[in-house]
């Protein structure tokens, strides 16, 4: 790696001079091409020695937009109380995380689901060498427009409507208005989450349903659409749409706690193998009881200290 | 005071440094274009190397199910959707913009290109995620008060579309129009033929093969389009039965899953597959192109 | 029916067509300046967004799309220049030179989001400069590249032949005529068509997504140490633009005024590519009255 960003600083310099030769006035603006790679260079890097209690180094961290605002948003209150850290937060969904944290570009791979959901077959050796750290829960909610005409659905309405046996909100209880399904592409963990545990079984996609990645989209098309069924996280929850109950259990954060609602996932943090110290001083953060009842609560995650059920990658659930 | 001498060797070293430097440029393209094709067509190729899918399967499969306990990657439902958007936005947007060429050219050749110049350079300008933006809040609600169904679909991604490649067909056909020798025209007017008459019979068959030009550029333009399509389009992976349902195209599909996959799984595998198609695509409208443009010649 | 009455009706036709482009490209811009204006004031183009509560800003957004401009232009021009000069001036017709043109059609007209997908597989990936500013400039110069050597070459050619020969008869070298005969005439042409590339650039988001990120750290505007992750001078940090933040709030915005967020920033994206457009004209012009005016003097 060292040497292609050699290569790459080459190549820049190159650039540089090749601009001078050409007479333009913006020297100024190259100063900071140039000294940006240096810097680089120990940004992503993460230095493994520390000294005594002051932490210093560089994080790195990519992968679920889903988890993305709260570790930016954590990752700003760390760095205000270690000024030697500095820790980028980055997009790119959970593939992109997990497979730059398997490859060891980034030291943090933020994911919504499991890493062996994701790295099957071949990929399993990568997902075994993953550290796996749950900092928060999001559950989420079969919602539909307010029309509808039901309040709740039990996992088998839900079933039969989301594997097209039910086209009708009649033939459930609801308005004589036709069904559309706002579903997500076969590759989100939003839609992993909601077959495993809402549903049970995987579904396959229907002739006319609507797809979309994105929670503000979902929610848009759902309020606008009549007859629209989707899933959405609990956060993005408002007036605009209706909020069904599961099975007769409200989708709200005590029951997820409690482990009445079962249509949660957890937001993980990898890293590939045990992290240093710097990058656990930084777990260890966002699992302290003060980001966990504030910070996660406040951006609609549900702290993952207060639950009081635990699951593992099989989907069995245990009592704390 | 320097000799006459070393003068002359500056000089020539001036042009030599000059020649390599454009050398390297030149060669950069190369490197660019030989680099693209090399690391998407060995990415895209996996599929049918590594991940035993057939090319048969890939390109006429209907059923699109990667993450299926049995997956299927058929793509027929991408490629099918990606042909039905831009050919729809090409017959919206072709006659529209030779209208305007004409406009511009023939009807009031003064202030009509003053007028309709800045706009179609203005309607270039806007950025794809904008057109995306007011298709979801005006196009969609439109569609479906209008139209059975949900607004969102095949024709929503179309009108999108076509406004989107108006500009590209309209600037070529105005150049080429513009193009035309002087006196055919005006012998034809010399005929006693109406405006329209020479227009239908005289203009447009002979700048044809350039106005198809411009038709060409712009579908290929709205082929490689992502963002506004995806968004209005309903990403359904199946071929729609009616305009008004949810389709996808192989670029909404790619926007949409490349970022949850990982990399090197089958699934991530496959998208790389359909980018690998988006760029042999452009292969063939850049020949096409190139085709009209030596008819044209002749 | 007689011709004539066939002509009237197909002219009014064609009017009608042409004045509807027209009434399109205002109802756009009026939609989004109507949508968008009401929400813009300085303190939305300067303060950082806000994830969960209203009245966030895109200060971060607008300066990134700027500087991730200068990047990509530091980079292209002189590359463009260099080539575009080797296509005007040097390259003699043939295979080799028939080859380069292809490459720059072929470059010019690939879909962004395969240059994004291409930018995320070697400069994200596989040279390891991650999510960065320098790696959306890498991609965007991809398809900036041939547009810059496109232009220089068109430049370079539209200079009266009379200004070589009186050059050649001077007896400077090739590569003196070059650049200080030829450049400084082509110049005013150049820099009106990099204005306008720029628009596309700045409007550019499905090749960036995949590039520089979707993520904007904290911006520390009072430090202006390129060295540092905090500063707003660091390449090598990710950077949203104007363009994939209208996307992302779009699509995942948890704030309640997502939507006059969503607005907002396209008309401040909408407003930007107007500004470029004009910018283009006027400097094209003022830079063209001056040289000649300079000439006429001496």
């Amino acid at each position: 790696m060292q040497f292609r960003k050699s290569w790459i600083m080459t190549l820049a310099l190159t650039s540089v001079l090749a601009l001078s030769a050409c007479g333009s006035n913006n020297g100024g603006n190259n100063a900071p091409a140039n000294a940006g790679g240096n810097n680089a260079a120990a940004t992503n890097a993460p230095t493994e020695t520390s000294s005594g209690s002051d932490l210093s180094g560089s994080i790195l961290a990519s992968g679920s937009t889903a988890l993305q605002p709260l570790v930016e948003q954590v990752a700003e209150k760390f760095m205000d109380k270690n000024a030697g850290v500095d820790i980028q937060v980055q997009g790119g969904g959970s593939g992109t995380g997990l497979t730059q944290v398997a490859e060891k570009q980034v030291d943090i791979g933020n994911s919504d689901v499991f890493a062996e959901e994701k790295l099957k077959g071949d990929d399993a050796e990568k997902a075994a060498a993953l550290v796996d750290h749950q900092v928060a829960v999001v559950a989420i909610a079969a919602v539909a427009h307010k029309d509808a005409g039901v309040d709740g659905l039990t996992k088998q309405q839900l079933v039969d409507i989301f594997s097209g046996k039910v086209t009708n909100w009649k033939e459930v209880g609801g308005a004589d208005q036709k069904i559309q399904i706002i579903n997500r592409p076969g590759s989100s963990g939003t839609r992993a989450t909601f077959e495993n545990f809402a549903l049970g079984t995987k579904t396959e996609d229907l002739q006319g349903s609507i797809q979309e990645d994105s929670s503000g989209t979902v929610k848009k098309m759902i309020g606008e659409t009549p007859g629209a069924i989707g899933y959405l996280a609990l956060s993005y929850l408002d007036d605009s749409v209706k909020t069904l109950s599961y099975d007769g259990v409200e989708p709200s954060v005590d029951n997820v706690i409690s482990g009445k609602y079962p249509v949660w996932a957890y937001q993980h943090m990898y890293t590939n193998g045990e992290p240093n110290e710097t990058v656990k001083a930084f777990l260890d953060y966002i699992m302290t009881e003060e980001v966990q009842t504030a910070d996660v609560v406040e951006l609609g995650y549900i702290p993952a200290l207060n639950m009081q059920v635990a699951r593992d990658v099989e989907g069995n659930v245990t009592k704390k | 005071m320097k000799s006459k001498k070393s003068r002359l060797e500056k000089h020539h070293i001036e042009d030599l440094v000059g020649r390599s430097y454009m050398a390297f440029c030149v060669l950069l393209l190369i490197v660019i274009i030989i680099s693209m094709v090399y690391f998407v067509a060995s990415k895209g190729l996996s599929t049918f190397i590594t991940g035993g899918v057939s090319v048969g399967e890939f390109f006429f499969g209907t059923k699109w199910a990667p993450e299926a306990d049995t997956p299927s990657f058929g793509a027929f439902p991408f490629i099918s959707g990606s042909f039905l958007v831009t050919l729809l936005a090409a017959l919206i947007a072709s006659p529209l913009s030779i209208c305007a060429a004409l406009f511009m050219t023939e009807i009031v050749p003064g202030w009509g290109k003053k007028l309709l110049q800045p706009v179609i350079e203005l309607l270039a300008g806007i950025p794809s995620v904008v057109y995306g933006f007011i298709g979801l809040s005006v196009i969609v609600p439109f569609l479906r008060d209008t139209f059975p169904g949900q607004g969102i679909g095949v024709a929503a991604g179309a009108l999108v579309l076509s406004v989107m490649i108006l500009p590209t067909i309209t600037s070529v056909a105005a150049d080429a129009l513009a193009a035309l020798p002087q006196n055919l025209k005006e012998s034809s007017f010399a005929l006693g033929a109406t405006r329209w008459q020479t227009i239908s019979r005289v203009i447009l068959p002979t700048t044809m093969p350039s106005i198809m030009t411009g038709v060409v550029l712009g579908m290929a333009r709205a082929f490689g389009e992502a963002l506004a399509v995806q968004m209005v389009i309903g990403n359904a992976p199946f071929v729609p039965k009616s305009l008004f349902e949810s389709a996808s195209t192989l670029t909404s599909v790619i926007t949409l899953s490349m970022g949850n996959t990982t990399m090197g799984s089958s699934y991530n595998n496959a998208l790389w597959s359909m980018a690998l198609v988006l760029m042999l695509m452009t292969f063939a409208f850049v020949g096409l192109v190139r085709l009209l443009e030596r008819r044209n010649k002749i | 029916m007689k011709p004539r009455t066939v002509d009237k009706i197909a002219t009014s036709l064609i009017v009608f067509f042409a004045l509807f482009i027209v009434a399109i490209l205002v109802g756009l811009l009026g939609y989004i300046l109507f949508r968008g204006l009401s929400h813009i004031s300085w303190d939305f183009l300067t303060s950082a967004p806000q994830k969960i509560r209203a009245g966030g800003g895109v200060g971060p957004q607008l300066f990134n799309s700027l500087f991730l401009l200068v990047l990509t232009l530091i980079i292209t021009v002189p590359l463009g220049l260099g080539a575009g000069i080797f296509m005007a001036e040097y390259a003699r017709p043939g295979k080799l030179t028939g080859f380069i043109r292809l490459i720059v059609e072929v470059l010019s007209s690939f879909p962004s989001i395969v240059v994004g997908l291409f930018g995320l597989l070697l400069i994200v990936n596989y040279f390891d400069l991650g999510f960065s500013m320098i790696s959306g400039a890498l991609a965007l110069t991809v398809f900036n590249l041939p547009l810059m050597v496109r232009i220089t070459e068109q430049a370079f050619r539209s200079v009266p032949k009379q200004q070589k020969e009186a050059g050649f008869a001077l007896g400077l070298s090739k590569w003196k005529i070059v650049t200080t005969v030829l450049f400084p005439v082509a110049l005013p042409t150049i820099i009106t068509g990099t204005i306008l590339s720029a628009g596309r650039v700045f409007g550019e988001a499905a090749a960036l997504m995949f590039t520089a990120g979707m993520s904007s750290p904290r911006l520390d505007f009072t430090n202006w140490n390129p060295l540092s992750p905090s500063s707003p001078l660091n390449p090598f940090r990710p950077a949203e633009t104007l363009a994939v933040h209208i996307w992302k709030v779009n699509s995942e915005g948890l704030a309640p005024d997502a939507v006059e967020i969503a607005a907002g920033a396209s008309a401040v994206l909408v407003i930007t590519v107007l500004l470029f457009n004009l910018g283009a004209r006027f400097f094209g012009r003022f830079i063209y009255r001056k040289l000649t005016a300079s000439k006429r003097m001496n």
